[in-house]
């Protein structure tokens, strides 16, 4: 049974990579906020079988957490933040897809060579959860890269969060609750600050477009 | 109750009560009287220290001991001298229309706020609430950016976010590998984020976990401690934000950001029984030393070209904690203490002096002495000690780190000499023509508080000529554990 949940929770990690480099190559706004509430209910539902793989009891309440910010309130958030700026069905143009998956590709093998060594000591029930949480991670780093509009770049943001969440579960059963909470409520107030921000960015420069922010260069 | 709780409470408490009457006029006064109670509570505390030796507060989640103690008392009383500078230099701020009502209010409680949260970072003994705290640093420090919400302040605002929160989620990664090499070893009951529980059996950890670690922490508060070339976001949040934030940016917070790297540094030191972790803060002190000298040589705006002058000290730090041993550690602490005090002088002598002249131009910035001799005299005595010029305190640290450098990393002498020299040209000819000569400077309206510049030069020069005894046995302490 336990063998068979630790399948689970690999191909649940695998689910979260996939939709990592689903993200990158995604072109549409709304598109891409389904991705990231996708990847939001992964994660509750992968901290919710190591709750109870491991008897963690204290892993639902995160995975609780998790859902109301990741599923709920911040997809709402970021459906209204769309919706008041009028860029629901805005179409970014990326530059070369194929290359930027190339990167990607790289990036995840860096990210399994890094974990390696350490995976080989864990204890905990899944072996490769941390590589591919490591891989989650420097992907939406990627993506922040690559991207010159300012949702896009909080949807990144937001979903290297969802990384350093699935290593914490899956690695360690968990944080400590207070950090967890702690952790929670930096995210929240984050992405209100962002929200307040992109409104201002548009005010100032009429546009959402980050290659506005390159004033203050060197001289 | 302890008064480390009262050190914590205070500020929270203020930032509460400011962000309900934060717009009214006197709240300038209440803001320096909640800095005023923190600065007390946090004497209180440093008494208690001296009288009875570390403690652990709270079962042991909070915790004050010979790295913290100076590092609090410095946090609360620059807050307090911050705050003062701040309430006429905000009264002038509104008056030109740069401040409205709900931008003060904002303004003051994000003060508060962001007071509390580097006094969370500091005496947490909870690796994962430190890193909490530092998040939430960088949270109310954005608004405080982009109090402004001009074009250019919400561009370094964003940055400064972007940058700093990529860089801190790395952190949190290195946090929890830490947290799951000390699992193996205390259990998950056992507190295993607490930081005296993973002092007491650092040797027993997984090298290969805390290796991994470590390079992610430091990337991670490296990247808010300014090391180049994670440094991108320090002058821009410098120069864009409201001076006193400069001032408490620079003085305050990147040594928060170091402090958590020192931390760090233990941990993995007892780990790994080599010398990576030095090693790393070598190799980035030095490149951000030499990197920020010949960034600073081409700054024209005051407040960028003393950003870039804190990003050279703090690798300079970095540089002498990752020497390590007894002296270079030593000299390390005594010039995050000078280096805070004499900065956060600078900012507030240049505050006044851009809001007299109107501009943050240096090169239209002429004969400040002409028309207030305090601000002139205050701003050349200030970029006198930064720079080095003996009896200041500066003087004396970077002496013992160059000195050891000397001795035992001998190739980084000459680096470190040639970055110091050119770092003296540079700003004392720029600092030069903005004190002397024909003026261009208009009175203010309101006089502006000087006393804080005055009282902080009279403490860098203090510790240049003189240690209380007292700190330098939380310096010996502090670098015993740290290197020693």
């Amino acid at each position: 049974m336990n063998e068979l949940l630790a399948q689970f929770i690999n191909l649940l990690g695998a689910g979260l990579l996939m939709l990592a480099f689903a993200m990158i190559s995604q072109r549409r706004i709304l598109s891409l906020i389904a991705l990231f509430t996708v990847q939001g209910a992964v994660l509750v539902l992968s901290t919710v079988v190591v709750g109870f793989v491991t008897d963690q009891p204290h892993l639902y309440v995160s995975a609780g957490i998790t859902f109301a910010l990741k599923v709920v309130l911040i997809p709402l958030m970021l459906h209204r933040v769309i919706a008041r700026l009028d860029i629901r069905w805005d179409v970014e143009t990326l530059f070369n897809i194929p290359t930027t998956m190339l990167i990607g590709i790289l990036v995840v093998i860096v990210a399994f060579n890094l974990a390696m060594p350490i995976a080989k000591l864990s204890t905990s029930l899944t072996r490769g959860t941390l590589g591919i949480a490591l891989a989650c991670v420097l992907l939406s780093f990627l993506m922040m890269i690559t991207r010159a509009k300012a949702v896009p770049q909080v949807i990144g943001f937001l979903s290297m969060e969802n990384g350093l969440f699935f290593a914490a579960t899956s690695a360690t059963y968990g944080m400590p609750m207070v950090v967890e909470l702690g952790i929670a409520l930096d995210v929240l107030i984050g992405v209100l600050i962002l929200g307040v921000f992109i409104f201002q960015i548009r005010e100032q420069f009429d546009s959402l477009d980050i290659r506005h922010l390159e004033k203050l260069k060197e001289d | 109750m302890h008064p480390l709780l009262f050190v914590l409470g205070i500020p929270l408490t203020g930032g509460l009560v400011l962000a309900m009457v934060g717009h009214r006029d006197w709240a300038r006064d209440v803001n320096v009287a909640f800095s005023l109670a923190t600065f007390l509570a946090a004497c209180v505390l440093t008494a208690e220290v001296v009288a009875d030796g570390p403690q652990l507060v709270l079962q042991r989640e909070f915790f004050i001991d010979a790295l913290n103690v100076f590092l609090v008392a410095l946090t609360a009383f620059v807050g307090l001298t911050t705050a003062i500078f701040s309430r006429p230099y905000m009264r002038i701020e509104r008056d030109r229309g740069k401040m409205t009502a709900p931008r003060l209010r904002l303004y003051h409680s994000m003060y508060q706020l962001f007071s509390f949260t580097m006094l969370l970072a500091l005496m947490t003994n909870n690796l994962g609430i430190l890193w909490v705290a530092m998040e939430a640093a960088t949270l109310t420090t954005v608004l405080l950016v982009s109090v402004y919400r001009t074009a250019a302040s919400l561009e370094a605002a964003w940055k400064y976010f972007i940058l700093c929160g990529v860089g801190i989620a790395q952190a949190l990664f290195g946090t929890v590998l830490i947290y799951m090499a000390a699992e193996k070893v205390l259990g998950a009951e056992g507190g295993a984020l607490l930081w005296t529980n993973l002092d007491a059996v650092k040797g027993q950890l997984d090298p290969d976990i805390v290796t991994l670690a470590f390079a992610f922490l430091f990337i991670g508060y490296g990247t808010k401690v300014g090391l180049v070339p994670l440094h991108n976001w320090l002058p821009d949040a410098h120069a864009e934000g409201p001076t006193p934030v400069s001032a408490v940016l620079s003085g305050l917070l990147l040594n928060v950001a170091l402090y958590a790297v020192l931390r760090c540094k233990v941990l993995t030191d007892g780990a790994l029984h080599s010398n990576l972790a030095g090693r790393l803060m070598m190799g980035f002190g030095i490149v951000s030393v030499v990197a920020a000298v010949f960034f600073l040589i081409r700054q024209k705006d005051a407040k960028r070209m003393f950003a870039y002058s804190s990003i050279e000290h703090m690798g300079l730090m970095t540089f002498a904690f990752g020497v390590g041993g007894p002296v270079a550690t030593y000299a390390g602490l005594l010039h995050m203490t000078v280096h805070s005090l004499i900065k956060s002088a600078i900012f507030f002598a240049v505050g006044h002096a851009t809001q007299k002249a109107g501009t943050q131009i240096m090169d239209e910035i002429r004969g400040l002495i002409r028309v207030s001799p305090t601000i002139g005299w205050g701003l050349m005595l200030g970029t006198l000690a930064i720079l080095g010029s003996p009896p200041f305190g500066v003087f004396a640290s970077e002496f013992l780190i160059i000195t050891t450098a000397m001795r035992e990393q001998p190739w980084a002498t000459p680096l470190l000499l040639i970055a110091l020299g050119v770092a003296f040209a540079a700003v004392f000819a720029r600092v030069q023509p903005m004190v002397f000569g024909d003026t261009s400077v208009r009175a203010l309206p309101h006089p502006p508080a000087l006393i804080p510049v005055f009282v902080h030069l009279g403490l860098g020069l203090m510790l240049g000529l003189y240690i209380p005894p007292y700190l330098d046995t939380w310096y010996r302490q502090a670098a015993q554990m740290l290197g020693g």
